[in-house]
């Protein structure tokens, strides 16, 4: 059959118009479940990487909210490492994120003098989200952290002891690594390495970090990488040393006690 | 049901296979074959796209232009796709989480652009919508089979619940760490496809 160049364009048109109408109507339709999904299982990774739940444990909103009212969500400035005062009601780390972007809330690292921001953080928020787990015999803090790897923005929780010297685990619940190789930052044995980590050594130096595969000596501060993802676990190495350096948390470590 | 109708259905379940004897959708089948959980909801992902696009492809099959019609194909493939995995983001989020990339990848999976060129484009609406519901069991049956061994044999559980407790957890099953790997599907699809071939000669090729 033949067809004419105009039908051709505008047989194309129509059937990209209804695709695009199909596929809007379930997007808008289906957002406000999954913004509820998503935060669930935001919330549910901060109570995983704080040890209060079971890596697994599918706890409902309601559980969730129980354990939350022994947390403390406040903001820290970033600079000077002293507690602002409570996060306001709702603000959350896709918050934070935004803030970070934002003039006035937010600052570039390619600003901050002698930042080397390898693993392309960008922006850093001004004011710092950290959540300070209360609950008796599982005091901790958790600590919202970014940053890029081979194909996506990892976005995650680093949890640190209550003296905050030491790891006391790491996760990530957003990521778009190669599943098997990059993506193995969510395996849970990769990532039990990283729990009883130093920080800072006694001189004050930042020595946490992740190795190439196989090549970590130094069991207090380095964190073996992951074979076959060395882009990956050097970008994890980076940004998690960004974070916790003195752009990051660094004034918020050394005032609340660490380092 | 006639003969010819029942056919179309049954034939992609063992001597048309999409797997083990066009060998396609091979890629998906090794990565979301780990647990049987995945497996099944990435079936049900690929039977509504399956369907949903034979059948508005072969509705159309007279109106698509041949010049342009792999990219309306994939148009129509791609929306039921971001369908699929949006309804799946919002009803079984720790599912969909784990199936991560590879619902998108349904997009790019030979059995729908397959069936879409090769049956859709030139047969009736009911018939199409039989011939993606048989191909799409015969994808699933295989990616079922094969998530069953895997777990069962690789972490000594079905569907989550322990089975045989493995010797990490303090039992007595030393699990098989090769099924949980992807060379483990590999195995056991070479498996499938030679029992296939020794139940019935008629698929094998002449030497």
């Amino acid at each position: 059959m033949d067809f004419s160049n105009k039908y051709i364009v505008s047989f194309s048109l129509a059937v990209c118009l209804a695709c695009s109408l199909v596929v809007s109507a379930f997007a808008v339709g289906l957002k406000d479940r999954q913004e509820v999904n998503k935060k669930l299982d935001l919330q549910t990774n901060i109570l995983v990487v704080a040890g209060l739940i079971e890596a697994g444990d599918k706890p409902t909103a309601a559980e969730v909210a129980v354990i939350f009212e022994d947390i403390e969500i406040s903001l820290y400035g970033r600079e000077s490492g002293e507690r602002v005062g409570d996060a306001p009601p709702g603000y959350d780390v896709n918050a934070l994120m935004a803030d970070a972007k934002t003039a006035g809330k937010g600052a570039s690292t390619a600003s901050m003098p002698g930042v080397e921001d390898r693993a392309r953080v960008g922006n850093l928020p001004n004011q710092l989200l950290v959540f300070r787990v209360r609950t008796a015999g599982k005091q901790c803090w958790v600590l919202p952290v970014w940053g890029n790897g081979l194909w996506s923005t990892l976005k995650g929780f680093l949890c640190l002891e209550e003296d905050l010297k030491r790891v006391r685990g790491i996760t990530f619940y957003e990521h778009g690594e190669t599943p098997g190789l990059g993506g193995e930052v969510d395996n849970d044995r990769w990532k039990a390495q990283w729990h009883g980590k130093g920080i800072y050594d006694p001189a004050g130096e930042l020595r946490l970090e992740v190795t190439k595969a196989g090549k970590a000596l130094d069991p207090e501060y380095q964190v073996d990488g992951i074979s076959g993802a060395t882009i990956t676990s050097v970008a994890v190495s980076q940004f998690v040393r960004l974070w916790l350096s003195e752009a990051g948390y660094g004034p918020f470590l050394r005032t609340n006690g660490g380092a | 049901m006639d003969k010819k109708t029942r056919k179309i259905l049954v034939d992609p379940l063992h001597v048309n296979n999409p797997v083990t004897l066009q060998v396609l959708g091979i890629c998906s089948a090794l990565a979301v074959t780990t647990k049987l959980e995945t497996a099944i909801v990435m079936s049900a992902a690929l039977t509504f796209v399956l369907v949903g696009s034979n059948m508005a492809i072969s509705a159309l099959r007279n109106k698509i232009p041949g010049s342009v019609r792999i990219i309306v194909e994939l148009a129509v493939i791609a929306s039921l796709v971001i369908v699929a995995d949006q309804v799946l983001k919002a009803y079984v989020y720790d599912i969909s989480k784990q199936l991560s990339v590879f619902v998108g990848l349904i997009i790019t999976n030979c059995i729908v652009m397959g069936r879409a060129e090769a049956y859709a484009m030139a047969n009736p609406v009911g018939k199409s919508a039989l011939d993606g519901l048989g191909n799409a069991a015969g994808y699933s049956a295989i990616l079922i089979l094969v998530a069953l061994f895997r777990e069962l044999f690789g972490s000594g559980k079905i569907l989550g619940m322990t089975i045989m407790e493995t010797t990490n957890n303090g039992g007595w099953y030393q699990a098989n760490g090769l099924l949980v790997l992807s060379p483990g599907a590999f195995f056991l699809i070479g498996l499938i496809i030679w029992v296939q071939r020794w139940i019935s000669p008629s698929i094998q090729e002449e030497d």
